[in-house]
């Protein structure tokens, strides 16, 4: 029985990962989060999207590998961003998309993610981009559907497509990623933008620093590792952004106030923002990276995040290419 | 059967009378009529052979969910005691979060006559605390309590009210009946899905930190202190509560505490890969907790293992983590975990077993728990070594929920006798006339 199959485990070991040999094939059914990605996996990715980016340059940015395949966005939270660069990415490979809405509010007991991906499977979806709010819920359609499973972000737990479009602007940039130091800064505890960033940025060998009030940072990061990847925090972030060669700030979301989390947005402003003078203390050829949408003047300044060291707008084209790259990988382009 | 039953050879076990030697035992008319080593007087009486065996007490559970009335599709009364029965529990207390929950007279003279004709072992219900366990005004408890209910809780939902609280222990010592908390701050535990520490982190998944457990547990023993009243903690968790409850003891307060076999077998890594059959209210903790709570049941801090057998369908638990109810269905897969700490060499069998018996009987002063002569014939026998595979599509309770699904474990409970009936016999276990 498919339901029979609910509580199998998902590997989660890192191990098994990280020893494949180079030149290996692409071997990911879905697309979860980075955690299970071998270090030469991510690079099949951005090698991939090496040539993504080059049909994107075309006059006619359209290729037909995808022909006759259907691809579903089910989003569970509202998006445009996202899911209009999923959309894109599938129609550029001329997939045929189908993209549904659930409400938020039908996101409660009755309404259930199991049966509603059975029926995706029946109309003959062979991919399916999912966002949803709450931590897992991916994990749980993986796990009773024989579509493969896009991970579009999960609650608070992980964005593996923007983490990989976010690898993909430091590398055309950076080049290579061995001793990079990456300046995360903001809502830490609620992104899953910043948790999916540590486990790719890790594993391909930079490091990674985190700066957020205590408040707003997940706990156990000092707890023995070997769960989730070692983290550098500084609550300073003067302190936190020296010597860094990529700063990344997150969008700072206004309930955090109402909910006890801080004191204002205006002192929040004052100790976290990344302004031009804070930047002056990380490297000369620095770059800054926002997931978006960017609150200006909130979590960065509109100086910063329009500057020259910005490169917020090329993650967006990134994000197209990304995103290619993943639905032709998952669509068998990987097996060499 | 001939209503004489002797279990022969085995190696029986009562700490209550510091008893631990092979021998065999006599049941007549439901109640133990003679233990030694010698060969029984009766001639004419059934035989089960125990040899190799333990024989010791039938388990007492004092905390269940059967569900029933209100969510027979999760349990019955009828299903769990049979669920019961195979983990080797002869007697179960039942907790009052049923639809409509345990309030009053009628419901406890409910469960006791729908036990009465339905359930296999002793069904014990405790009432609830407050009116419709909606938190705010005194249920009838002396009422439920001459009814025969043998404690009081809202249990599956913390007593937030302190105010409530205290009035409610000041009540009770008119009748003297244990109060049991769910000891959780709602407010600090915000909506937690499981432990907070790495792994939720790493999942994503909001936390639930043991201050949310301690805060409550540390109030209920300030006001148990402050009124002389009998408090009784549910499922102790955290390594913090143990060392407040080890204060409370040393200092003289009334209090009591249980801990469930998942809590002191199982940790936080359970969860990962979102698997809601490890969702478990309180979560499932550390090591370092286990740790403290063995120490604690050793010391005596904790005197009883509780399963807190709490099924679901599988439908509860087929969704989004944070979705899915709380609980693990524990009767069946009871001893199994908890032999693994005497095989690991963390917990004597016969401390296991004064834990599973006399213990829990403490809490509830009852008498049961014991092999005496005279006491009724409620005996549990297994073997502490057999390896089996947990398949919950066996399972005679309706819940399949617990992460143990497919575990191997070793000890099993083969035979369980209620009252002088046979309401468990494993495969293996044969009866012969003699």
């Amino acid at each position: 029985m498919m339901r029979a199959a609910q509580q199998e485990k998902i590997p989660t070991s890192t191990r098994e990962a990280d020893t494949l040999s180079a030149g290996q094939a692409w071997r990911h059914k879905h697309v979860l989060d980075l955690d299970d990605f071998a270090p030469q996996e991510i690079e099949l990715v951005l090698e991939t999207t090496d040539a993504m980016k080059e049909i994107l340059s075309r006059p006619i940015k359209k290729v037909p590998t995808l022909r006759g395949k259907t691809v579903v966005t089910l989003f569970y939270e509202p998006s445009t961003r996202t899911r209009s660069s999923f959309e894109l990415a599938a129609k550029n490979l001329s997939a045929d998309v189908v993209n549904l809405s659930a409400p938020v509010s039908s996101v409660t007991k009755g309404e259930c993610l199991v049966d509603t991906l059975s029926t995706l499977e029946a109309l003959g979806a062979e991919i399916v981009v999912m966002r949803h709010p709450h931590s897992g819920a991916p994990y749980i359609a993986a796990r009773n559907t024989r579509a493969s499973i896009i991970n579009g972000g999960d609650g608070w737990h992980a964005h593996p497509t923007q983490a990989l479009l976010d690898l993909y602007t430091i590398r055309e940039h950076k080049g290579d990623f061995k001793g990079l130091k990456v300046v995360i800064i903001g809502d830490i505890k609620h992104s899953r933008v910043a948790r999916s960033n540590i486990w790719g940025l890790t594993k391909m060998g930079a490091t990674v620093t985190l700066c957020a009030p205590f408040t707003l940072l997940p706990a156990g990061l000092d707890e023995p590792q070997g769960q989730f990847p070692g983290v550098t925090f500084k609550p300073d972030l003067e302190t936190a952004l020296e010597g860094a060669d990529v700063v990344m700030a997150l969008r700072l979301q206004m309930e955090r106030q109402q909910s006890g989390l801080l004191p204002s947005i205006r002192e929040y402003t004052r100790l976290y923002q990344l302004n031009e003078s804070r930047l002056a203390l990380a490297k000369p050829d620095a770059i800054v990276l926002h997931p978006g949408p960017v609150n200006e003047d909130i979590e960065i300044s509109s100086a910063v995040a329009h500057g020259p060291k910005s490169v917020i707008n090329e993650q967006v084209t990134n994000g197209v290419a990304v995103r290619m790259a993943l639905l032709y990988l998952l669509a068998g382009g990987g097996q060499r | 059967m001939t209503g004489t039953l002797l279990i022969s050879g085995g190696r029986i076990i009562d700490p209550g009378q510091k008893l631990d030697k092979t021998g065999s035992l006599l049941i007549a008319e439901g109640k133990i009529s003679w233990l030694g080593d010698d060969t029984p007087p009766p001639a004419d009486c059934d035989v089960l052979d125990a040899r190799g065996l333990v024989v010791c007490p039938g388990f007492i559970d004092l905390h269940c969910h059967l569900r029933q009335p209100g969510f027979e599709e999760k349990e019955t009364i009828a299903s769990g005691s049979l669920a019961a029965a195979r983990g080797g529990f002869t007697t179960i207390c039942c907790m009052p979060n049923t639809r409509p929950p345990l309030d009053g007279q009628a419901g406890i003279d409910y469960v006791k006559s729908t036990a009465a004709s339905e359930a296999v072992v002793r069904v014990l219900p405790i009432g609830c605390i407050s009116k419709g366990r909606q938190g705010e005004g005194l249920a009838e408890m002396a009422e439920m309590a001459e009814a025969g209910a043998v404690a009081f809780s809202d249990d599956g939902s913390p007593v937030i009210s302190s105010r409530l609280m205290l009035q409610t222990m000041e009540y009770s010592l008119a009748f003297g009946r244990p109060i049991i908390d769910h000891c959780e701050d709602t407010e600090l535990a915000g909506g937690g899905q499981m432990n907070e520490g790495i792994i939720a982190t790493r999942l994503g998944l909001a936390g639930v930190p043991a201050a949310a457990e301690e805060n409550i547990v540390a109030r209920d023993i300030g006001l148990a202190e402050f009124t002389g009243a009998r408090l009784h903690i549910a499922h102790v968790s955290t390594r913090g509560s143990v060392e407040i409850i080890r204060r409370a003891r040393e200092k003289g307060v009334r209090v009591t505490a249980e801990v469930t076999p998942h809590h002191l077998t199982l940790t936080e890594e359970e969860v990962i890969g979102y698997n809601t059959n490890a969702k478990v209210n309180p979560p499932l903790r550390t090591e370092k907790d286990i740790e403290a709570l063995i120490s604690g049941l050793r010391e005596g801090v904790i005197d009883a293992i509780a399963t807190d057998h709490a099924p679901h369908t599988e439908n509860d638990k087929l969704c989004e983590f944070a979705l899915a109810p709380f609980g693990i269905s524990g009767f069946e897969t009871a001893l199994g975990s908890l032999m693994s700490l005497v095989h690991s060499g963390k917990l004597e069998l016969n401390l296991l077993i004064a834990r599973l018996t006399g213990g829990p009987a403490g809490v509830i002063g009852s008498k049961l728990g014991t092999l005496a002569i005279g006491a009724p014939a409620d005996i549990t026998i297994l073997d502490p070594n057999r390896e089996w595979v947990v398949d919950t599509a066996e399972f005679a309770s309706k819940g399949r929920n617990t992460p143990l699904d497919g575990r191997e474990l070793t000890g099993r409970v083969m035979a369980t006798i209620s009252g002088g009936r046979l309401v468990h016999q494993g495969k293996e276990m044969k009866v012969t006339a003699r």
